[in-house]
C-alpha cells in the first residue's frame, strides 16, 4: 500500500513554473529517494507536501486522505513529519529540549518516554550532551539532534531534505547509517539529496529531478548503474 | 542563529596602545565629560543643590566623582605598568580632566573684552556659563588662583583615584561604600524627610536633616556607620556565611524565611509609612510591571516584536471609563455607541464590573491587532505594530469617536473602585491594589511560561517554520500572545483609569510603547523578576529625580547606553539567556587557549 502518493503536482512561484506534472508514490517500508541539481525542484516538492507551498494542480495523498485542505501543523498527528534543509535545530535550547519540543503534539507520557530513550540509543552524541546548548553542537550532532527531534514525533513518514549539506564525508556516512536505521524501526523515509551516489546506495527506489520534472525513475540499485545518471551526478 | 551573531562578535583584535597614550583618553573622557556638564546647564543647576548643608552641593560631587573616577579607571587600563607609574599616568589623566575646569574659569573670565573683542557674548551660544557659574568655580577667589587650584586638584584627586584602586578590598570597599551612602543620602534627603513625618522621629530627622540638605554631623555619622558594615561583611562576611551554613537545614531554612518575611513586611509597610508620594510612585512602577509582564509574553516568549503595546493599555482604560461613567454625559447618536447606551441606560457599572469587561476588551482588541500581522516578521514586525498602535491613538482622538469617547477632552468623573464599603481613592490604597493585580498576573505569566502554550511560543521564538513543522499551531499561537499580553495591558489601563479618575488620548503616547520595551530589555528580555527590577529602574528612579527636570532623562539615557554595554542581557537575565552567555563565555575560554596555543 502506498503511504504517499503524488499525483501530477503543479506548484509555482508567482507566474513561475516550479513543478510540472510530478507523480510519484512511495510504499510503506521504504526509502524512496529524489535527486537532481540545484533549483530542480526538490525541495519545492517537500514544500508542497507538507502544505508550505500550495499546488495549482494535482493531489497529496497520506494515507488515502488528501492533505489538500490540511495546515502545515496538523501534518504531524497524521504522521508526516519534515526534517527542514540545514537542520534548524533550536540553537538555542538544550539538546533536551530540543527533543521534548519534537513531542510537542503529543501527550502520552509513557510513550514519549520510550521514543526519548530510543533517539538516545540511536544517537549515544545526544545522550552526553543533553543538557547543552543546541547551538554548540558540531554540524554532524546538529543533523543528528535535527533527526531525533522528528523521531520524537513519532512520524510515520519522515521528509528528509538534504540531510548530507555541509557535513563532512565521515558524517554523512553516519547520518546515511542513521536513516537505514530509522527505517528499521517502520519509518518511511522520503529522502530528498543532491549527493545523489549516497542517497542511491540506501534508497531502494529513486526519481531524478530536472527542472520541474521526473527525468528519470527506476529501482534505485538500476539507477545507481544508469550511464546517464553516472555522467550528469555521480562524476 | 542569534547564537552565533554573539559569538562571533567575540572574535575582536585586542588593539594596543602606549601607556600615555591610555593615559591621555581617560584624562579627555574626564574633560569632556566636565566641559559638557557646564555647558549644558548641569552644574548650573545641581550648584544650588547641597549634598551636605553649607559644604559640598550636587556640582561638587559631580566634579570629584569624575576626577576620582579619572584616576582609577587609569589605573585600571594600566594593569602592565609598575605601581609608580600608574600613580604617574593617573595624576596626569587627572590633570587633564581638571584642565577643563581651569579652562572654563578662563574662558568665562575673559569672555568679554580680552579675547573674543568687547560685542562678543559667549553667553549668546551658552547661556548656562553664567557669572554665576564662574564664582562657583572660582571659590570666590581671583581667577587667576582659581585656574591654579583647579590644575593641582586634579592631580590630587587623580592620586587619590589611583590609591582608591590600590587599596586593599578590606579598606576599599568600605571607603567607597560610606561615600556613596553619603551620596545617595544627600541627594534623596528631601524624599527621606517626606518619608519621616512623625513627631516621634523628629529630633531623629533633624539631626541628620535640613530642608537644604544633609547635615554635617548626619554626613560623618552615615558614613562612619556605612564603613563599620561593610569593613565587618568584607573582612568577616565569608566567616558568617560560613557559620551559616554550619548550620543545620532546618535552621538555615527557618532564618532565610525570617528575612523573607520580614522584607515583605517591611516593602509591605513601606508606602504606608513613607506617604503618598512613594505610594503613587511605587503605584507607576507596578503599573509598568504589569504592562512589562504582558510586552514580556509577546516579545520574551514568542519573539513577536510588538511596538504599539500602548493600544492595549488605552484599551483598557478606556473600557473602565466607558463602562464606569454615566452616559447621559455623553451625546452619543451613532450605532455601536446608542446600541450601548440602550443597554447601560438605567444604570452604570461598578469598576470591579468593568474590569472583566476591560480585559476582555484587551483581549479582543489584542487578537484583533494580531491579525493583519501574522504574516510579517522580525524587523517589519516592529514598524507595522507602530503603525496599528498610532492607529489606536488617532481613532481615539477623531471626531468620529469623540461623541463616544470624548476626543481630545476625554472622559471624566471615573469612580473609584470599591471593595466591601472601602474606597481605593488615594496613591496608597491604589498601590496595594496594584501589588495584589501584579502579584496575580505574576503568578499567570508564569503559570503560561510554563505551560504547553509556553512551549509553543518559544518553538516559534526560535524559528517559526520549524516550529509549524513540529505541530504549532501557528495562527492561534500567535494570537494568543498578543490577546494575553494584551490582558495584562488591559488590567494596567483599568487600574490606570481609577488611579487618574479621568483620561485623556494624550495619556496613550508612543513613548510609553517604548518605555515598556525599554525596561524588559534592561530587566532581560524573557525574565519575570527582570520586568520588575527593570520597571524599577526605568520608571522609579525618574519619578525619585523628578526635581532635577529634564536632566534626569540624560541619566536615563546614560543609564541605558551603560546598561546595554555592560549588561546586555539585562539586571536579571531568564534562564536562556543566562545558558546562552554561559556558553558563549565557554567558546570564547576556547578561542582565547587555541590563539595561546598558536603563539607557543
Amino acid at each position: 500500500m502506498a503511504i504517499l502518493e503524488i499525483n501530477d503536482i503543479h506548484v509555482y512561484y508567482g507566474n513561475i513554473r516550479a513543478l510540472h506534472g510530478i507523480s510519484f508514490s512511495v510504499e510503506k517500508g521504504q526509502i524512496v529517494t529524489l535527486i537532481g541539481a540545484n533549483g530542480a525542484g526538490k525541495t519545492t516538492t517537500l514544500n508542497a507536501i507538507s502544505g508550505i507551498l500550495a499546488p495549482r494542480q494535482g493531489s497529496v495523498r497520506v494515507f488515502d486522505q488528501d492533505l489538500a485542505r490540511i495546515m502545515p501543523h496538523e501534518l504531524v498527528p497524521q504522521g508526516v513529519v519534515q526534517v527542514p534543509e540545514g537542520r534548524r535545530i533550536f540553537s538555542r535550547l538544550t539538546v533536551d529540549e530540543n527533543l521534548s519540543m519534537g513531542a510537542f503534539t503529543r501527550k502520552d507520557k509513557v510513550a514519549i518516554a520510550k521514543d526519548r530513550e530510543r533517539v538516545l540509543e540511536m544517537f549515544p552524541r545526544l545522550r552526553e550532551r543533553l543538557t547543552q546548548i543546541a547551538g554548540t553542537l558540531s554540524g554532524g550532532e546538529q543533523q543528528m539532534l535535527a533527526m531525533g527531534r522528528a523521531i520524537m514525533s513519532d512520524p510515520k513518514i519522515l521528509l528528509l531534505d538534504e540531510p548530507s549539506m555541509g557535513l563532512a564525508p565521515i558524517l554523512v556516512d553516519q547520518v546515511f547509517e542513521s536513516i537505514q536505521d530509522i527505517r528499521k524501526q517502520g519509518v518511511t523515509i522520503l529522502l530528498v539529496e543532491q549527493n545523489a551516489y549516497v542517497a542511491l546506495q540506501i534508497a531502494d527506489y529513486g526519481y531524478v529531478l530536472e527542472s520541474g520534472q521526473i527525468a528519470l525513475k527506476g529501482p534505485a540499485k538500476e539507477l545507481i548503474k544508469n550511464e546517464e545518471i553516472r555522467k550528469a551526478y555521480l562524476g | 542563529m542569534a547564537f552565533d551573531v554573539v559569538a562571533s562578535t567575540f572574535q575582536h583584535k585586542a588593539i594596543t596602545k602606549t601607556a600615555p597614550r591610555r593615559a591621555i583618553e581617560v584624562g579627555l573622557m574626564g574633560f569632556g565629560l566636565m566641559i559638557y556638564f557646564n555647558l549644558v546647564g548641569l552644574i548650573g543647576q545641581f550648584m544650588e543643590r547641597f549634598i551636605i548643608e553649607g559644604l559640598a552641593t550636587l556640582a561638587h560631587t559631580v566634579f570629584l566623582g569624575i576626577a576620582i573616577g579619572v584616576g582609577g579607571l587609569t589605573s585600571h587600563r594600566l594593569l602592565n605598568e609598575t605601581v609608580t607609574r600608574r600613580y604617574l599616568y593617573s595624576a596626569l589623566a587627572g590633570l587633564i580632566s581638571g584642565c577643563s575646569l581651569a579652562v572654563l574659569v578662563f574662558v568665562i573670565d575673559h569672555a568679554q573684552g580680552a579675547i573674543f573683542g568687547a560685542e562678543f557674548d559667549v553667553r549668546f551660544m551658552f547661556v548656562a556659563l553664567s557669572p554665576k557659574l564662574l564664582d562657583f568655580l572660582t571659590f570666590g577667589t581671583a581667577p587667576e588662583n582659581a585656574v591654579f587650584y583647579h590644575l593641582i586638584g586634579g592631580v590630587v584627586l587623580g592620586l587619590f583615584g589611583a590609591l582608591l584602586y590600590h587599596l586593599p578590598n578590606v579598606l576599599r570597599r568600605p571607603l567607597i561604600g560610606g561615600l556613596a551612602a553619603v551620596w545617595f543620602i544627600g541627594l534623596f534627603s528631601e524624599l527621606i524627610q517626606l518619608a519621616m513625618q512623625f513627631e516621634v522621629v523628629d529630633d531623629f530627622r533633624n539631626f541628620f536633616f535640613t530642608w537644604e540638605g544633609q547635615t554635617e554631623q548626619g554626613a560623618v555619622t552615615v558614613f562612619v556607620i556605612t564603613f563599620a558594615i561593610m569593613a565587618f561583611v568584607t573582612h568577616r562576611g565569608d566567616a558568617v556565611m560560613t557559620g551559616f551554613r554550619a548550620m543545620p537545614s532546618s535552621g538555615q531554612k527557618s532564618a532565610r524565611y525570617a528575612l523573607y518575611l520580614l522584607a515583605v513586611v517591611l516593602f509591605l509597610l513601606f508606602p504606608m509609612a513613607a506617604g503618598s508620594f512613594f505610594g503613587q510612585v511605587l503605584m507607576l512602577v507596578g503599573l509598568y510591571a504589569l504592562m512589562g509582564m504582558g510586552l514580556n509574553i509577546e516579545i520574551g516568549l514568542a519573539g513577536l516584536l510588538d511596538m504599539g503595546f500602548v493600544a492595549f493599555f488605552a484599551t483598557g482604560a478606556y473600557t473602565i471609563a466607558l463602562f464606569t461613567t454615566s452616559t447621559e454625559d455623553v451625546a452619543c447618536v451613532t450605532p455601536p455607541c446608542d446600541y450601548l447606551i440602550q443597554i447601560f441606560d438605567d444604570r452604570s457599572l461598578t469598576w470591579w464590573e468593568a474590569l472583566p469587561i476591560a480585559m476582555i476588551a484587551s483581549l479582543v482588541m489584542g487578537v484583533l491587532f494580531g491579525i493583519p500581522v501574522l504574516k510579517v516578521r522580525g524587523d517589519y514586525l516592529a514598524v507595522a505594530t507602530l503603525g496599528l498602535g498610532e492607529i489606536i491613538r488617532v481613532v481615539v482622538v477623531s471626531d468620529m469617536a469623540a461623541p463616544m469617547l470624548g476626543g481630545s477632552q476625554g472622559i471624566l468623573a471615573i469612580p473609584r473602585p470599591h471593595l466591601f464599603g472601602f474606597e481605593f481613592s488615594d496613591p496608597i490604597q491604589l498601590f496595594y491594589l496594584t501589588l495584589v493585580s501584579t502579584i496575580v498576573a505574576a503568578y499567570f505569566a508564569w503559570a503560561l511560561e510554563n505551560s504547553r502554550l509556553g512551549r509553543a511560543w518559544m518553538a516559534i521564538r526560535e524559528d517559526e517554520d520549524v516550529g509549524q513543522a513540529l505541530g504549532v499551531n501557528l495562527i492561534n499561537v500567535k494570537l494568543l500572545a498578543y490577546g494575553l499580553g494584551a490582558v495584562f495591558a488591559g488590567l494596567a489601563g483599568a487600574i490606570f483609569a481609577a488611579m487618574l479618575a479621568s483620561i485623556y488620548p494624550h495619556s496613550f503616547q508612543l513613548l510609553i510603547s517604548i518605555n515598556i520595551l525599554a525596561l524588559i530589555i534592561v530587566g532581560g528580555i524573557g525574565s519575570l523578576p527582570g520586568v520588575v527590577v527593570g520597571s524599577l529602574m526605568l520608571i522609579g528612579t525618574p519619578e525619585l529625580l523628578r526635581e532635577f527636570g529634564e536632566f534626569r532623562f540624560l541619566a536615563y539615557g546614560i543609564v541605558l547606553v551603560v546598561m546595554m554595554r555592560v549588561k546586555p542581557l539585562g539586571l536579571w537575565p531568564s534562564s536562556v539567556r543566562k545558558r546562552e552567555l554561559q556558553s558563549v563565555e565557554e567558546a570564547e575560554a576556547l578561542i582565547k587557549q587555541r590563539t595561546q596555543g598558536q603563539k607557543a
